[in-house]
């Protein structure tokens, strides 16, 4: 078994296993989570944790079920931070600046203090990307935001008080609904779908048995990678 | 430090055979090899680890014995204590299970006018959909078809699929794909426009759409924007405990548990659509699981007491691919695209053993034959083991698979460099809830679609075939539940005589009344480890 250190989860002390995650340590001391955990993969941003480590100022972030345990640290995990979505509001043809200041006017009073950026656990530039949407780059937006798990911790720390994960959202959704090509041939498919032009082969293959099936499928031909 | 010098050998030897493996060809399994390695080395295959149910629909057939205890289980609460006759809620469609199929349910009876309410177990979004990386399979190129995805599909399966359930799966592909890009979802593009594809495990074309390795989380945070800007109502922490059916045998409701405050409450509908997804955390057979932190099968315990029918519920799927070092990582997905850009399975002594592009259930059968008969396992300080997913062999790994490459930066294993040590994990339930194409379960107004639901896949699932399932069915059922509401005037009374009787059969076959369902959530504190 491996060393063990001490943490302080909610203000109490707890000795947990070395290495662990803060999620399997916060387990491990006894405690069965409801909020503060969803996917324990990395993905879903539930587990969004702020912590200290002893002779350091700094608040210091990390979802919960990535993070190593540190000695002596002292953890809170966030159950549920209040944040604004606005209902979304574009169309093909729509310039995208007056579209996200509609939507989202806060945006353009971000002060810089880059505090979002400094806490975002996955490591995204958020201040630059609100810049790029101030300046209408959906395309800078959406690659710059795309790993937001949506945590919440940006939007705790803004001093413009805005949300700065569902302008990203606003933005990715924007462009990819309005900026993205559209291959014809999706269309194309869906119609021939449609005008039944695979009805009959593949109400062959429903109808085959097994051995024929077997057959078909062993000598079929594969795309080369 | 990357790996400890524990594995300096193991990496030796895969780093000597790197260059000579580029070239080599390894030759597909015929179907006798394929089954007769399935059959010796496949977690289904281990008589312990299955037991047939004492009682309901599936009387006799066997399931994972960690799920007939979910099975045959008494409710949470006294059914005769609880009253019906003053619900908390009442909606025409009760949609179960935030996750992916829950919410493509909910948006189209939404789109049909349908009044809808949503319940799910932790947030919106949390949810094996979200987790997903690797990408959506759709035969939308001109160089495939459904056709071939009807076959590759049927084939993967093993012939055990519900054949009308893979003709609606492959046939509405398309659709589903469109339906997506007009939602908003950022898919991935090659340079001259056309949509980026993937080849992966048991597929004979590249048909695998993906929004770079987080396509789950995209596909999940526009829907979930898109429920939200449409004001569809729903309830987090809340938990369906139970399925109300009226004095007709239909199912007209719920009762809901608030996971916060303890409280149980009534709801009534019209039909319900049961989308709660997957078993991963009731970890069959001692498996670490892909699965989000729900997964606990509630949605078959439900509705098996409700009467409703089971398929192919022996049937797990295990990823070949789970991480087994760090451990922090354990039983987490690298995803099957690593294996269809070149990375091999490598042993102890650095040769390879079955081709990769296999099927899942093919090659999670080869690596546990590895490491058990064939004694060529790379074992870990602590006990575990695995074999070796070669990843420098994969040319720009750290663009192509930044979640992965930053997930093993964090514990200083440079995947540029040095190979993963993997093992199977459990991943996907394959079997679930008996349905038709139009997502009708056994049970009336009961609907289901997702991973809770079974047939669709048969007793193999190919990657990239689920999410294009949990968006077909929860389309369709919504459909047809909306269709089927049009002939349900007012239902007659809820009733719970249906759990009454289930819990005087438990009583006759000496259940132990401790044994209830659903669990919710696993309990990974020290008390409930045992
Ligand atoms: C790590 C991982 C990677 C994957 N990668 C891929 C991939 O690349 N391609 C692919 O096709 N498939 C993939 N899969 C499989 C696929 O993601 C899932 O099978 C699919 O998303 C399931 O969708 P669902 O909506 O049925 O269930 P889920 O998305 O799991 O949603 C179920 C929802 O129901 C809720 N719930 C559970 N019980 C209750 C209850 N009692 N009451 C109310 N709500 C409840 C859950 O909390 C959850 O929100 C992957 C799965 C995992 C775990
Ligand atoms: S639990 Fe989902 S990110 Fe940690």
């Amino acid at each position: 078994m491996a060393e063990k250190i001490p943490i302080y989860y909610l203000g109490k002390k707890h000795l947990v296993p070395e290495g662990v995650t803060i999620m399997s340590a916060i387990e491990y001391s006894g405690h069965r989570l409801i909020r503060g955990c969803g996917c324990r993969g990395g993905f879903c941003g539930a587990c969004a944790t702020v912590y200290r480590v002893p002779g350091n100022h700094q608040i210091k972030v990390g979802l919960a079920c990535q993070t190593r345990v540190e000695e002596g640290m002292d953890i809170a995990i966030l159950p549920y931070y209040p944040a604004q979505k606005k209902i979304s509001d574009f169309k093909p043809g729509d310039d995208p600046v007056p579209v996200l200041n509609k939507m989202y006017p806060e945006m353009f009073r971000c002060l810089g203090c880059g505090a979002c950026t400094k806490i975002c656990p996955q490591d995204l530039a958020v201040m630059d990307y609100i810049a790029e949407a101030q300046r209408g780059n959906l395309d800078a937006v959406a690659e710059m935001s795309f790993d937001c798990v949506m945590c919440g911790l940006c939007a705790s720390r803004c001093l413009a008080q805005m949300v700065p994960y569902n302008i990203a959202m606003a933005a990715r959704r924007f462009y990819a609904a309005v900026f993205l090509p559209r291959p014809d041939y999706v269309k194309g498919r869906i119609a021939e779908v449609k005008e039944g032009r695979y009805d009959k082969e593949i109400d062959s293959l429903v109808s085959r048995p097994k051995e024929e099936l077997q057959k078909l499928y062993e000598t079929r031909d594969i795309e080369c990678i | 430090m990357p790996y400890p010098p524990h594995f300096d050998a193991a990496l030796e030897s895969v780093a000597a055979t790197r260059n000579f493996r580029k070239g080599q060809e390894i030759k597909r399994l015929s179907d006798e090899e394929r089954t007769a390695l399935i059959a010796d080395y496949h977690p289904d295959y281990r008589s312990e680890g299955m037991a047939p149910l004492a009682l309901g629909a599936n009387k006799g057939g066997r399931v994972p014995v960690e799920l007939k205890k979910m099975l045959e289980a008494y409710s949470l609460f006294q059914p005769l204590n609880i009253n019906l006759t003053e619900p908390d809620y009442t909606t025409d469609i009760l949609v179960v299970g935030g996750g992916g199929a829950g919410c493509a349910a909910a948006l189209t009876a939404n789109d049909l006018g349908a009044r809808v309410l949503m319940v799910t177990k932790l947030r919106l979004g949390d949810a094996n959909t979200l987790m997903a990386e690797g990408g959506i399979c759709s035969a939308v190129r001109p160089e495939d078809n459904p056709y071939m995805h009807y076959l590759d599909t049927i084939g993967g399966g093993h012939y055990t699929n519900i054949p009308e359930l893979v003709k609606a799966l492959v046939m509405d592909g398309p659709e589903i794909a469109s339906w997506l890009m007009d939602m908003g979802v950022m898919f991935d593009y090659e340079e001259d426009g056309s949509l980026k594809v993937n080849h992966c495990g048991g597929h004979s074309r590249k048909r695998m759409l993906s929004c770079k390795d987080l396509t789950g989380l995209e596909l999940m945070r526009v829907m979930r924007d898109e429920l939200r800007d449409r004001e569809i109502p729903y309830l987090e922490f809340t938990p369906v405990a139970d399925l109300l059916l009226d004095e007709d045998g239909r199912c007209a409701g719920a009762v809901l548990y608030n996971m916060e405050t303890g409280e149980f409450n009534i709801i009534k509908a019209k039909a319900v659509i049961l989308a709660s997804g997957g078993i991963g955390r009731l970890h069959i057979q001692g498996f670490p699981t892909t699965n989000h932190y729900g997964a606990t099968a509630d949605g078959l315990a439900v509705a098996y007491r409700a009467g409703a029918e089971l398929i192919h519920m022996d049937s797990i799927q295990y990823h070949p691919t789970g991480t087994v070092w760090p451990e922090q990582l354990l039983g987490q997905l690298i995803t099957e695209v690593m294996r269809g850009h070149g990375a091999h399975l490598v042993n102890v002594e650095g040769n390879r053993f079955i081709n990769e592009l296999e099927c899942r259930d093919t090659c999670a059968s080869a690596c546990i034959r590895e490491c058990t008969k064939n004694e060529l396992g790379i074992k870990t300080p602590t006990g575990m083991e695995g074999v070796w997913l070669d990843t420098p062999l994969i040319p720009d790994i750290q663009k192509h698979f930044v979640g992965i490459y930053q997930r093993f930066k964090k514990y200083d294993i440079d995947i540029q460099h040095e190979p993963i040590l993997v093992f199977p994990t459990q991943h996907y339930q394959n079997g679930g809830l008996a349905i038709n194409p139009q997502a009708e379960t056994s049970v009336k107004m009961l609907y289901a679609a997702g991973e809770v639901a079974g047939g669709i896949q048969g007793k193999n699932r190919l990657a990239g075939n689920s999410l294009l399932d949990i968006f077909v069915y929860g389309r369709r059922a919504a459909r047809s539940a909306f269709e089927q509401l049009k002939s349900v005037e007012t239902n007659g009374n809820l009733t719970a005589g249906h759990l009454l009787k289930w819990q005087e059969s438990l009583q006759e076959l000496g259940v132990p009344k401790e044994q209830q369902s659903p669990i919710f959530l696993p309990d990974y504190t020290p008390a409930g480890k045992g």
